[in-house]
């Protein structure tokens, strides 16, 4: 059992975890992801790391809550439990020898984009990020990005706070303007990593995605979260998460990720929340 | 007198037509007096081979002789002194190939059921006395085991009762390897499972799950935690997909996801939060036993055609004879000499067919198999909604992947020595991490050869 220590709602669907799990916190790295199951019926889930404290032998999670297994774990308080937690799976994001790097957030993914910046900053490279979200209400992380960032260019699409527009703008201009990157990493949903692929792909700059397919236990052993780089079958969990963007077949993963659509519509509408029931039974 | 009657004493199962859509168990085992009729046909070899065909050598005859006299809890005794999970073995052996094999009364008639014997000893102790085995004196000495499947219970169990302070590091959250995930409930009942864990933690073995070696700890950082010798058995979980057009459609799964969905985290019932997917058709690609369980738990999940799709004939399949048997039972349509060669999807990105050519058999292979051949022009499309590869798995790559020093051979195997060893000092391995993909209790003998070598390997 997993104990959740802090708990903090970032905006009205986003929501910052805690959890002490002292062999996770001991190997994280920026870039790998955990898997959390709530209990004993629960069903596995991934979640990118977004923090870590060794000393404290903590693992901060953001989730935004969009099913079933994320509302769960959104109704949980600071002290109490959940299932299982294992980690750090996957592969961490490669900093070494970069030099000049851009990193893009969407959303939810800047969570994680956090992290590989701040990893990228102590790696010794100079870091610019842009972070897109839909509208002001639900910027976060920004005071983390400020200090993670030699420069920081925040987007939402209403023009709400920021600039307006999309993350693809800024990373246009500034490749137009003669700005090279070692790499650009980009974290968020499917078609905005696509959509900055087409961005720096006729530039030539080096660009890494971290995919989000579904998946199971997470070591490689189901094929699940199978996606397609380069013509390759590759295993996002052992092989990934991150790739080079340039080479993954994005219409294929946005397929595969719609696979249980329905049943997850179906539970949404029709599930009556364990927990709730449980609390409702011990009120009794 | 012993008993003469050719055949063994029939074990009641499950209607095929009802067991088709539930997940309880199928076989339901023998009652105390089947049970000590069947022990009756036994002939008490002077020399058994029965024993020699055993790969954890159980004194087969011995346990036998008390089933007969109806003391089934020193038959127990007699089986665990060298198998620590009989009521495991008892049911997913294949004896026909291993103990029943070599039995004196398989010549003329029917061998002794030797399996169902162990299984219903197993049962009775578990349901009459269950008693939790006691702690061996701790030497104080620390190994690690890497797995929690029935090689590394094997190797737990018995480094246990010899004294030493043994904790297994397992990936999932639950233990037992292929006995939880792969092997379905109808099976293997998982309750069974827990309850042998849990033999093992009253032995004082620390079972540890959600540890991931190689990510969350390395081999290197068990022995710096003060453990003097590891056993990996991390099995062979890495599923192979067969690179035909089609393969990432929605509703082409590996094996390995199907049955973890379903089994490990119980999407057969209504209340597991995990989705299995709903199909009306079904194309399972393989001929060896988790192809027939894949194609057992569709039916179960309400498919209405379930295809095995094998390209060799059914004589060559690998499955045990009473699994296909069972699945043909249970109403699944076997499609032999078939290779498929493109799975097709409609628009929507889901598969709506399978198409695969007719094959027929030319020589033999380096194997001793006959090769298949596609005729040409034999093409034909299945209608399905889902198809399961079951094509078989090999080692998982993280463990070698993240421990220097650690050789494999081209299969991917960990390579060891004759005592267990691996090309790491301190290191041993055993079951399917050497050896690939092969039967529970080869997996349970190797780890049982492991704990010896460990154990003489600490002593020097």
């Amino acid at each position: 059992m997993y104990k959740i220590v802090r708990k903090q709602e970032l905006n009205a669907s986003v929501t910052l975890m805690e959890i002490e799990a002292p062999f996770v916190a001991r190997k994280a790295k920026a870039g790998q992801f955990i898997i959390f199951r709530i209990d004993e019926m629960g069903e596995r889930v991934p979640l990118t790391i977004a923090g870590y404290d060794r000393e404290k032998g903590t693992v901060t999670i953001i989730f935004q809550k969009v099913g079933f297994s994320t509302n769960a774990l959104g109704a949980l308080k600071e002290g109490d439990y959940i299932h299982d937690f294992v980690g750090p799976l996957g592969k961490p994001t490669p900093v070494e020898g970069k030099k000049k790097v851009c990193v893009v957030g969407g959303g939810v993914g800047c969570a994680i984009a956090l992290p590989s910046a701040k990893a990228f900053k102590e790696a010794g490279a100079e870091v610019t990020v842009i972070v897109g979200f839909r509208s002001k209400d639900i910027v976060i992380l920004e005071d983390e990005f400020k200090a993670a960032a030699d420069r920081l260019i925040l987007m939402t699409d209403d023009g709400t706070y920021g600039r307006h527009g999309l993350v693809t703008q800024p990373l246009q201009e500034l490749l137009e303007a003669g700005e090279t990157f070692d790499e650009v990493l980009a974290i968020g949903p499917v078609p905005m990593m696509k959509f900055v692929c087409r961005t720096t792909q006729p530039f030539g700059v080096h660009t890494m995605v971290s995919l989000n397919p579904i998946m199971v236990d997470g070591t490689g052993m189901c094929g699940g979260c199978r996606v397609t780089v380069g013509g390759e079958t590759k295993f996002a969990c052992v092989d990934g998460p991150e790739f080079d963007g340039h080479l993954v077949d994005f219409a294929e993963l946005t397929s595969r990720n719609g696979t249980y659509r329905d049943r997850e519509a179906e539970v949404k509408e029709n599930h009556v929340c364990r927990i709730e029931s449980m609390g409702k039974a011990l009120i009794k | 007198m012993a008993n003469m009657t050719l055949t063994k004493t029939p074990m009641p199962e499950q209607e095929p037509q009802v067991r088709a859509h539930n997940f309880k168990e199928v076989a339901l085992g023998y009652t105390a007096e089947m049970a000590m009729e069947e022990a009756g046909r036994c002939l008490n070899c002077k020399k058994p081979k029965c024993v020699e065909g055993c790969p954890v050598n159980v004194r087969i005859p011995e346990f036998i002789a008390k089933v007969h006299e109806g003391d089934f809890k020193a038959a127990y005794e007699i089986i665990t002194s060298t198998n620590a999970l009989p009521a495991l073995s008892g049911r997913v052996c294949p004896q026909e190939s291993q103990c029943e094999s070599k039995c004196v009364r398989g010549i003329k008639g029917e061998s002794v059921a030797i399996g169902r014997l162990e299984r219903f000893v197993a049962d009775w102790y578990r349901e009459n006395v269950n008693a939790m085995p006691e702690k061996a004196v701790s030497n104080g000495i620390k190994v690690a085991v890497v797995g929690s499947g029935p090689a590394g219970l094997t190797c737990a169990s018995d480094l246990a009762k010899k004294g030493y302070q043994v904790s297994i590091f397992e990936a999932l959250h639950t233990a037992g390897g292929v006995l939880v995930y792969g092997i379905p409930e109808f099976r293997l009942p998982k309750a069974i499972v827990a309850n042998e864990v849990r033999k093992l933690e009253a032995q004082g073995v620390e079972v540890m799950t959600n540890m991931v070696i190689g990510r969350v700890l390395t081999i290197d950082e068990l022995f710096e935690m003060g453990y003097k010798a590891v056993f990996v058995g991390s099995g062979a979980g890495l599923p192979m997909f067969m690179n035909i057009p089609g393969e990432s459609l929605k509703g082409v799964l590996s094996a390995n996801e199907y049955l973890t969905r379903t089994n490990l985290m119980k999407a057969y019932t209504e209340e597991a939060d995990t989705p299995v997917i709903k199909s009306k058709a079904v194309a399972v690609v393989g001929g060896g036993n988790v192809a027939m369980d894949a194609a057992r738990c569709a039916m179960r999940l309400g498919a209405e055609h379930v295809y095995i799709v094998y390209r060799r004939g059914e004589a060559e399949m690998p499955a045990r004879l009473e699994e296909q048997h069972h699945a043909k039972e249970e109403g699944i349509e076997f499609k032999t000499l078939c290779n498929p060669v493109e799975i097709l999807g409609g628009e929507d990105g889901r598969v709506n067919g399978i198409k695969c050519v007719r094959m027929e058999l030319g020589e033999p292979d380096a194997s001793g198999r006959r090769r298949p051949i596609a005729i040409e022009g034999s093409e034909f499309v299945l209608d399905v909604d889902t198809v399961i590869m079951a094509l078989g798995t090999s080692p998982n790559p993280l463990i070698r992947s993240t421990t220097p020093g650690l050789d494999t051979n081209r299969k991917g195997g960990l390579i060891v020595d004759e005592n267990e060893m691996t090309t790491r000092t301190g290191v041993f391995a055993g079951g399917d991490a050497v050896t690939g993909a092969a039967t529970v209790i080869l997996a349970m003998g190797a780890g049982k050869k492991g704990a010896a070598a460990i154990d003489a390997y600490l002593k020097k």
